[in-house]
């Protein structure tokens, strides 16, 4: 799709005067049901452990963002419960965005480039077993002409997996995410049709789970870790509301998103792709070029993706956490992180992720790492 | 450990939307089975219409009418409907291009198996018995192998005898409910009529209700600590308009009340005493009904009232 004329306007913030990087992350343990556990109580072992890596304590924190939705706890306001958990007393600087905590921490960002923060706080969690995630996520839907139909969110997804295969893109006997997932997470079984052509294989399990990452400015990151994941460009792009509009083989936010990030100036050797289907995993591998040559020495989703473990408001900001891990540890110098929300990627978000050059590497990432 | 409670919750609501004049053209249009698309910057029939136009956001009006035929784009079929999905059977999803328009609708297909569904194949519209003014109206396709017709889209007003303004849409999710550990334990002592709080481990402060976490240091609380029954009134209010479906006659008083060995207090109605003699540092102990898993009311001890310094810090 065209890009919308005015957007010219609107300069990326790469190079901006700050450098941020994110200095810690932790998750916790995706389970399938988390009855014993309220969201807080889930939540506290992952602050406190993202905390304990970086020696901070919550109320040394500048400002504090969180991603979660109420539609998943049935109740307004939820997320003011899981805010004891950072210790919200006055005089907290603190936000939340009712999406994917990876758009918290796109705020927590913007908030440190703008000087009023040097640390930041992201957290996001998601509790989808206390209700039927398949029919919550349709009150998401156009209130109008779609959400009275109760299309699902697999139906959705299946929908976009036809056209895949219809475009000659994948094929309907092969699990279209089968060739990624055994580069990095474990291979499912196909499984019964959900809604075909998904089957179980190639659905998320739907998980409860919490994530966090601490961002930190310039000399404060260099001080809290020994290894900065530095944040060279994130943005965010959406695509038309309407399913009908779409080209559902194509994602052109997460092309423009990524090219707004500077994804595509330098290669990547890690991407962290956040495709709760196996379809969509292909239309993101097209939209970031990580096909063919190009793509050849760039590791898909090492971690595992979204479709081993996917717990909703959380699975994006982890793919942004465990791409940074990885440049923290230093098995990456340069990775792509992808985040979604809505049905069939309706709204994405990329960020490219640096480590420092290290001795003997000369900065570049080595081919075929 | 303590059984970890839970509850049934149900989330309901008959949500009311206004309509605009694009989404009122074309949901009336379907009352009288009529499907109405929109012209959009670059020319293209966007079915079902938009407002704005989904690359540049212009305001768009230019409504045109389409086929009530069309052309299945992809396609998915649910073996296993679902509450309030168009058909009970098992069914096709389908993304259908109606004749004359450029953008596909989102709707279902009414089909005997998957292998009678094909992208490219034929379906046309089988209208609802009632229709009033939804895109239920459209009770779903039909498969239409030979209908070749070729309609061109026809300039429309948009006008409609009796056109609709907005639309109610009901809507209902069903939850399990868990309070979590803390709650729960807090919930299944108040059946024995006892009152626990936590106490946090940095600050030593007693919570009432505790969630688990001191919500001022932001750690977890691990340690239970009975607090109460008795307590005192640290500030409270007099209701003078009655609630509705509440049984209390006003006026009445809603008072906090710290209960001994509390740091935070409690909210609850103060009985057994003329309204316009409660005061702060009023001691006060709960009273129980038959069968509640919360005190009815606090009414005085008869103890003198406590000093201003003792619960200063609580109110």
């Amino acid at each position: 799709m065209p890009e919308p004329a005015r957007a010219a306007a609107r300069e990326p913030v790469r190079g901006a005067a700050r450098d941020v990087a994110v200095v810690a992350f932790a998750q916790s343990g995706h389970v399938r049901d988390s009855a014993a556990t309220s969201e807080v109580e889930m939540l506290l072992p992952v602050l406190h452990d993202v905390l304990a890596q970086t020696g901070l304590r919550a109320r040394d924190i500048d400002f504090t963002c969180s991603g979660s939705s109420d539609y998943l706890a049935g109740r307004a306001f939820s997320f003011t419960m899981a805010l004891d958990g950072v210790g919200a007393w006055p005089p907290i600087s603190e936000s939340h965005v009712e999406m994917d905590g990876a758009w918290a921490l796109y705020e927590a960002w913007v908030k440190i480039l703008t000087g009023e923060a040097d640390t930041a706080l992201v957290y996001a969690y998601g509790k989808s077993s206390s209700g039927d995630v398949r029919e919550v996520l349709t009150r998401q839907l156009d209130p109008y002409y779609v959400a009275p139909l109760w299309p699902d969110s697999v139906a959705l997804a299946a929908l976009q997996a036809r056209a895949l295969i219809d475009a000659g893109l994948t094929d309907e006997r092969r699990p279209a995410g089968t060739a990624a997932r055994r580069r990095g997470g474990p291979v499912r079984p196909p499984g019964e049709y959900v809604v075909a052509p998904l089957r179980t294989g190639d659905c998320p399990p739907v998980v409860d789970g919490a994530a966090a990452v601490v961002l930190a400015a310039g000399d404060t990151a260099r001080r809290l870790t020994d290894r900065p994941a530095w944040i060279r460009g994130l943005d965010h792009r959406i695509e038309a509301h309407s399913l009908g509009v779409r080209d559902l083989t194509d994602s052109p936010s997460t092309r423009l998103a990524a090219e707004r990030a500077g994804a595509f100036e330098r290669p990547v050797d890690t991407a962290e792709l956040h495709a709760p289907f196996a379809s969509q995993e292909v239309v993101l591998r097209r939209a970031l070029k990580l096909d063919g040559p190009r793509g050849a020495h760039v590791r898909i989703n090492p971690s595992g993706g979204a479709l081993a473990a996917n717990p909703v408001m959380a699975a994006g900001l982890i793919r942004i956490g465990e791409a940074a891990a990885r440049i923290r540890r230093g098995e990456s110098d340069r990775a792509l992180a992808h985040a979604t929300s809505g049905p069939c990627l309706q709204q994405n978000l990329v960020a490219v992720l640096e480590g420092d050059p290290r001795p003997g590497t000369g900065g570049q990432p080595e081919e075929g790492q | 450990m303590s059984e970890v409670l839970t509850a049934p919750l149900v989330v309901e609501f008959p949500f009311t939307r206004s309509l605009g004049p694009v989404q009122s053209a074309f949901l009336t249009g379907l009352r009288e089975r009529c499907v109405l698309g929109v012209r959009a910057t670059d020319g293209r029939v966007v079915v079902p219409p938009v407002e704005y136009d989904p690359v540049t956001a212009d305001e768009i009006r230019d409504l045109v009418e389409v086929g009530t035929g069309g052309t299945v784009t992809t396609w998915a079929w649910n073996p296993s409907p679902r509450r309030g999905q168009p058909l009970a059977a098992p069914f096709a999803w389908v993304l259908v291009r109606l004749d004359g328009a450029d953008t596909a609708l989102l709707h279902a297909l009414d089909a005997p198996g998957p292998e009678a569904v094909r992208t490219g194949m034929r379906v046309r519209i089988r209208w609802a018995a009632e229709r009033t003014g939804a895109i239920t109206d459209i009770a779903c396709f039909e498969p239409a192998e030979g209908d070749r017709t070729v309609h061109q889209p026809q300039a429309h007003s948009g006008e409609f005898d009796d056109p609709l303004t907005g639309i109610t849409t009901p809507a209902r999710l069903d939850y399990t409910y868990s309070p979590g550990r803390a709650q729960s334990r807090y919930l299944q002592a108040l059946a024995d009529h006892r009152t626990i709080g936590e106490r946090c481990p940095s600050c030593r402060k007693v919570y009432v209700p505790p969630r688990g976490a001191c919500p001022t240091c932001g750690v977890a609380t691990t340690t239970q600590v009975e607090v109460g029954p008795r307590g005192t009134v640290t500030t409270y209010c007099i209701v003078n308009i009655k609630a509705r479906n509440l049984d209390i006659e006003v006026p009445y008083v809603y008072a906090h009340i710290a209960l001994d060995g509390a740091d935070l207090a409690l909210h609850a109605r103060i009985g057994g005493i003329p309204y316009d003699q409660v005061r702060m540092g009023l001691r006060v102990e709960p009273v129980w009904t038959d069968g509640s898993r919360y005190p009815d009311h606090y009414r005085p001890t008869g103890e003198p009232d406590a000093d201003y310094d003792s619960y200063k810090e609580l109110i």
